[in-house]
């Protein structure tokens, strides 16, 4: 018997998803038959950080599914709607508007002043030079671009608001009881808000006229345009959804943590990257697995080795499976030449 | 009389800085050539750095040791990763060399060998004179490996790699070996680094440090050996110059690359640029026109 067949046999029975799943269920069974109710608390905390990576990968894996795209300054608009969101706030009162509910105002504009930042992104790294230089993904200038905007917005917002980290006071505090779990309120109502928002943006794509043109336009550029897809008014809407993704995201954290700072976007910016490269690169399912996985790997590594070793343990999965498995445990599309 | 010192201080600085800047973005240009994106620059700088400062604090070697062994360890690093990674293309090239560069960030923060958090002293120290020799020796050397059928090779697969295979280059021996001259001559600027600044830390060998070289790389221009040298040179010191706009230079910075990005994507120093200015055979006007 060749040695070939084996291999053949191991790879089909990897490539489905539902071994991926079944591989972190076992996993998870594991550890939690293992560490009892210590490791369950855990898994919760890693599943509520998971779920702010997740919005953040789903940002990251729409733009590079749909435009070959990778937006570094999906960080810095994360972090421009916290920081907005308490530079507004910051005497009390939100332009005018003081309350009880000042503060969700703030945030809603936070998340605003990220979905235009996201649109003047959109008119120099991509329109302008789609219209200039054909495919403008081919040589990178999207990726540079964007890094000069990611120095650009955390310039401003250090000139602004200086470089401190800042508190966010959000005015419920009080902690749930789940299956004899204490969780802190806001930190339950972000993971339930992040996953309906989810939820809504694969609606919109499965369902919507403008969902099926952002999916064909992920297959084939070309061919979305012969089939009538207006390709340069759909671009946009990318964008959009990235700035809303990751400006909600941000207003998520904020409530989360209570603190914001000019930084804030890079730690979990890079974790969702890791996120997004783990489910496989243009997959939504995957980046919404990917992104509560590395939660919680990040709280599970820091409750076994300490708080130091979250970066080598992240990163080196991360180097580990694009190399191995470059297409992640979801990854479907292909990407590469040719897209816009 | 102070005041003059303090300012040939600050111009030895930024001398010592832009020497480092430059042999470091020779380190990116050359994989970059060979259409090989690394953005796991500090990585293989950190390498360096911190293999010079071992050698030098722990065992006690002179800087005529370590640099030659800190160049040939992040080399060899280099070579040995060049493997599995070139491997991939693309965006995946371009996070495989981000996450490696990462995870040699964490393990040096994480490493009680390697003084964790709180870094190492350099004891050995070198002046400015070394760097600058050290950068023009690097810069020929670029240049020199360009001109040869190796840099041929390279431009040969920046251009189209299956063209290039079919006329007989061994691609993947070249991109091999691009990427561990690019990784030794990055480690040899961490080395440098370490000895100039006589101190090493892992925080500083973070992603915007890889992010910033490859800016560097980019906005010079990779078709030729001159791209890195302007990139450093504009880059390292327009900062400085803009010293005068406070806080807001990085932002001026940032809305450079913007702009650069929408006038002129192949970067400052074209193949183009070359030959109008130095007057070689004219090229074909189609290839004017890409800017190639």
């Amino acid at each position: 018997m060749s040695l070939a067949a084996p291999r053949a046999f191991v790879r089909t029975i990897l490539d489905r998803p539902s071994t991926a799943v079944l591989v972190v269920v076992i996993a998870l069974g594991i550890g939690i038959a293992v560490g009892g109710p210590v490791i369950v608390r855990q898994i919760a905390a890693g599943l509520m950080l998971g779920s702010i990576y997740m919005m953040m990968a789903v940002a990251f894996t729409l733009t590079i599914g749909v435009l070959n795209f990778l937006n570094f300054t999906i960080p810095t608009l994360f972090m421009l709607t916290g920081m907005v969101a308490w530079g507004l706030s910051a005497n009390g009162t939100v332009v005018g508007f003081a309350g009880p509910w000042a503060w969700l105002a703030a945030l809603g504009l936070g998340i605003l002043v990220a979905v235009v930042a996201s649109l003047v992104v959109e008119r120099f790294t991509f329109r302008y030079l789609k219209v200039r230089h054909g495919d403008a993904t081919e040589h990178a200038i999207p990726l540079v671009s964007s890094l000069g905007f990611l120095l650009i917005f955390e310039h401003l917002v250090l000139i602004a608001m200086g470089s401190d980290s800042q508190r966010f006071a959000v005015p419920f505090k009080s902690d749930v009881h789940v299956f004899g779990m204490v969780l802190g309120l806001p930190q339950l109502a972000s993971f339930i808000a992040a996953v309906a928002v989810v939820a809504c943006l694969s609606a919109i794509l499965k369902r919507t006229k403008t969902g099926r043109a952002l999916r064909t336009i992920a297959e084939s550029p070309d061919t979305a345009s012969l089939l009538g897809v207006e390709v340069g008014r759909i671009v946009p809407v990318v964008f959009i959804l990235t700035g809303l993704l990751a400006g909600i995201a941000g207003a998520l954290f904020t409530v989360n943590y209570g603190t914001v700072s000019p930084f804030m976007g890079d730690n979990v910016g890079n974790k969702a990257i890791a996120a997004m490269v783990l489910g496989g690169i243009g997959s939504i399912w995957g980046a919404i697995a990917g992104g509560l996985l590395v939660g919680v790997a990040e709280t599970l590594s820091i409750h076994f080795f300490g708080g130091d070793s979250v970066q080598m343990v992240v990163w080196g999965l991360l180097l580990g499976i694009i190399i191995l498995r470059p297409k992640g445990l979801f990854g479907a599309a292909s990407i590469g030449k040719g897209k816009m | 009389m102070a005041e003059a010192a303090a300012m040939s201080g600050y111009l030895s600085g930024t001398l010592a800085i832009l020497c480092i800047n430059l042999i470091f973005a020779y380190g990116i240009f050359v994989p970059a050539a060979a259409g090989q994106i690394n953005l796991g620059g500090a990585g293989f700088q950190a390498i360096g750095a911190y293999a010079a400062a071992a050698l030098s604090s722990l065992a006690g070697l002179p800087v005529a040791y370590t640099i030659p062994a800190a160049m040939l360890i992040a080399g060899a690093i280099g070579f040995l990763i060049s493997f599995p990674v070139l491997r991939t293309r693309g965006v995946y090239l371009v996070l495989a060399t981000f996450a490696f560069g990462e995870m040699i960030a964490g393990f040096l923060l994480r490493s009680e060998f390697f003084g964790g958090a709180i870094g190492m002293v350099v004891p050995a120290h070198i002046e400015l004179p070394v760097l600058a020799l050290s950068a023009v020796a690097v810069t020929v050397a670029t240049f020199y490996l360009l001109a040869t059928r190796l840099g041929l090779a390279m431009r040969a697969i920046n251009d189209d790699e299956a063209a290039a295979a079919v006329m007989g280059v061994n691609v993947r021996a070249v991109q091999v070996t691009a990427f561990t001259i690019g990784a030794a001559f990055a480690g040899l600027s961490g080395a440098l680094y370490a000895h100039n600044f006589s101190f090493v830390e892992a925080q500083y060998f973070n992603s915007l440090l890889s992010i910033y070289v490859l800016l560097f790389v980019l906005i010079g221009g990779t078709q030729t050996a001159w791209g890195p040298l302007f990139g450093s040179l504009f880059f390292t010191l327009l900062p400085e110059l803009l010293r005068i706009g406070g806080a807001w230079r990085y932002v001026i910075f940032g809305a450079a690359i913007v702009l650069m990005m929408v006038v002129r994507p192949e970067g400052i120093v074209t193949r183009a640029l070359v030959h109008r200015l130095f007057r070689r055979p004219a090229i074909p006007a189609a290839e004017m026109a890409h800017g190639r």
